[in-house]
């Protein structure tokens, strides 16, 4: 308080304007002004759902499918929406068509996991030394441009037509994004956290598994999801390539197949799978972990 | 109130006995891109149990970089500090931190959670004694009603009051805050002060308090260690007052402190020319 007193004691007030009543009021009670808090309306309240909008938005875009495929008038070229629907439901019903999205997923699934895996162990070394930090950085300079599918040649000599290169190259592509994302996550985790961290005399992997990761878990998470974009494409590419192995080839192998048959609906429901298991992830399983982690921990809005 | 009063004459006594934290002609220096800075320069203090020790002096004066030093995160080049007698080597959970920034609190767990964390960690606890004790710290600092709130839902002041419970709750040697109140509105600071106070009557926990400002020095410490800038030397170590100080002792001994540290504003100017 003294600091203020010496301070106006030599501020010149005499340009100060002329002395005002003093204004004291009352606040009046809410009856008198309408809405202090009201629900909001039915219709607010659905088109805040983001899955409503986006359900709309899908069936706006069918429509538009339906409606160009019909005035094409070509189902060699491009089959209507409903034709691709009932090719689908047939496929998956009556024909293999579930049992190729299932050899894919579970191909997929092994890679995606040995990836993350990998990813894991990278980072860790990276986090806890340079030499590892240095490591990490340069392999994913010189691995994350090379596109999975160049490597399908040399994976096909090391292990020959079938599961094990399929698996190779998805590590490849899951790897260096998973790796990258979960890294600068790391960097990024306040100073102060890991100083609390260490407060409580966490150390070593304690230190990485109950401070690091949940922190960086914004990040964990995008690398998740580029890694699984770039799981399935380079799955689908790979199938396309080559799926004569065992006879028991995936979406890539189905839609190829079915090319060659010009069984152009069914082409387009081997893709129109690829999309829906597509959507499911990203708006079922991703969002499902992001409402539960950071959402919940308000690290995202 | 009447304990608070006899503070310096149970010093006297005290001194003779081993300090619970002795800090010995202790020079820090850190790194910046490129410079080689020297934050203190030979500073020496004794905190004896259950002393509210202030570490008051302008930004500069290293006072921040001497808690982090205590607090473990960094090495003397010269002098030592000792806990107890034993050489403080790495961070540790008995001298508990609380930070002035609000992102302290893990924002992965609850309330309740951040408080039993560091209990459950130090493997201290069961599951359910670490809760009890939360709880009841919790309860200590009034937020039982947000013990299962995450901390981006609560509002600053509630946000440190947690890192408070859960610096206190670890029931550590000594408690380190480093300006906790500092990004607090002013309202809200006033009230975490006499909050902590009260805190400190219950429990008479050793705190060992960063801070700038000399009202909240005289008001939270029972010893004020005061230090000059760049690099901090130890200029003064004081008594503050008994929380029933009258308003012209407070007046008289703030304006006692702003004068030590104002004539080193004085000197600056004088010294600078000097050097160009």
């Amino acid at each position: 308080m003294p600091d203020i007193a010496m301070e106006t004691s030599t501020v010149n007030l005499t340009n100060a304007p002329a002395a005002r009543p003093e204004v004291l009021r009352e606040p009046v009670s809410s009856a008198s002004f309408g809405i202090v808090e009201k629900p909001l309306s039915m219709w607010e309240r659905v088109t805040n759902q983001g899955w409503v909008r986006k359900l709309a938005l899908l069936v706006v875009l069918g429509v538009v499918w339906e409606v160009y495929a019909r005035q094409l008038d070509n189902p060699l070229l491009f089959p209507t929406f409903s034709a691709t629907v009932t090719s689908f439901v047939k496929g998956i019903f009556g024909g293999d068509l579930f049992a190729k999205a299932l050899t894919s997923l579970r191909v997929l699934l092994m890679g995606y996991a040995a990836g993350i895996g990998c990813a894991a162990i990278l980072t860790v070394v990276a986090i806890t030394s340079r030499v590892g930090t240095d490591l990490l950085e340069l392999l994913t300079s010189m691995f994350n441009p090379l596109p999975a599918i160049a490597l399908l040649p040399l994976a096909l000599i090391w292990f020959g037509l079938g599961t094990g290169s399929i698996v190779f190259v998805i590590i490849h592509s899951v790897l260096w994004a998973v790796s990258l994302n979960t890294h600068s996550g790391f960097l990024s985790v306040s100073n102060t956290l890991r100083m609390v961290g260490r407060n409580y005399g966490l150390t070593g992997l304690r230190y990485v598994a109950r401070i690091l990761i949940p922190a960086a878990f914004p990040s964990i998470l995008t690398g998740l999801k580029i890694g699984w974009a770039f799981a399935w494409r380079t799955l689908i590419a790979a199938e396309l390539v080559f799926g004569v192995s065992s006879g028991s080839g995936g979406l890539g192998w189905y839609i190829y197949e079915n090319k060659n048959q010009l069984e152009i609906p069914n082409v387009f429901a081997g893709l129109f799978t690829v999309i829906v298991i597509g959507l499911l992830v990203e708006n079922v399983v991703f969002r499902v972990l992001e409402a539960k982690t950071v959402r919940k921990w308000g690290l995202q809005s | 109130m009447d304990r608070m009063k006899q503070a310096p004459m149970d010093r006297m006594k005290a001194v003779r006995e081993t300090p619970l934290l002795a800090v010995r002609g202790v020079t820090l220096q850190y790194k910046t891109k490129d410079h080689l800075v020297t934050a203190t320069y030979r500073v020496d203090f004794d905190v004896l149990r259950s002393d509210r020790f202030i570490l008051l002096g302008p930004s500069g004066c290293g006072k921040s970089t001497l808690l982090k030093a205590v607090g473990g995160y960094m090495k003397p080049i010269e002098g030592e500090i000792r806990l107890k007698g034993d050489p403080v080597t790495r961070p540790g959970p008995d001298r508990m931190m609380v930070f002035q920034e609000f992102d302290q609190l893990l924002p992965w767990r609850t309330v309740r959670e951040n408080v039993m964390f560091p209990l459950r960690s130090a493997g201290r606890l069961s599951r359910r004694a670490a809760e009890e004790k939360a709880m009841e710290y919790i309860a200590k600092v009034n937020l039982s009603a947000f013990a299962d709130n995450y901390p981006h839902t609560l509002s600053g002041g509630m946000k440190q009051r947690v890192a408070i419970a859960r610096g206190m709750a670890m029931e550590p040697d000594i408690l380190l805050m480093d300006e906790p109140f500092a990004a607090l509105d002013a309202l809200t600071r006033r009230k975490m002060q006499d909050e902590l106070l009260t805190l400190w009557e219950g429990t008479r926990f050793t705190v060992l308090f960063v801070t700038h400002s000399i009202p909240e020095a005289i008001k939270i410490g029972s010893r004020i260690l005061l230090l000059s800038p760049h690099p901090g030397q130890v200029k003064a170590e004081l008594d503050s007052l008994p929380p029933d100080a009258s308003g012209a002792e407070v007046t008289a001994l703030e304006q006692r402190i702003h004068s030590m540290l104002f004539a080193d504003a004085v000197e600056e100017p004088v010294a600078e020319p000097a050097h160009a």
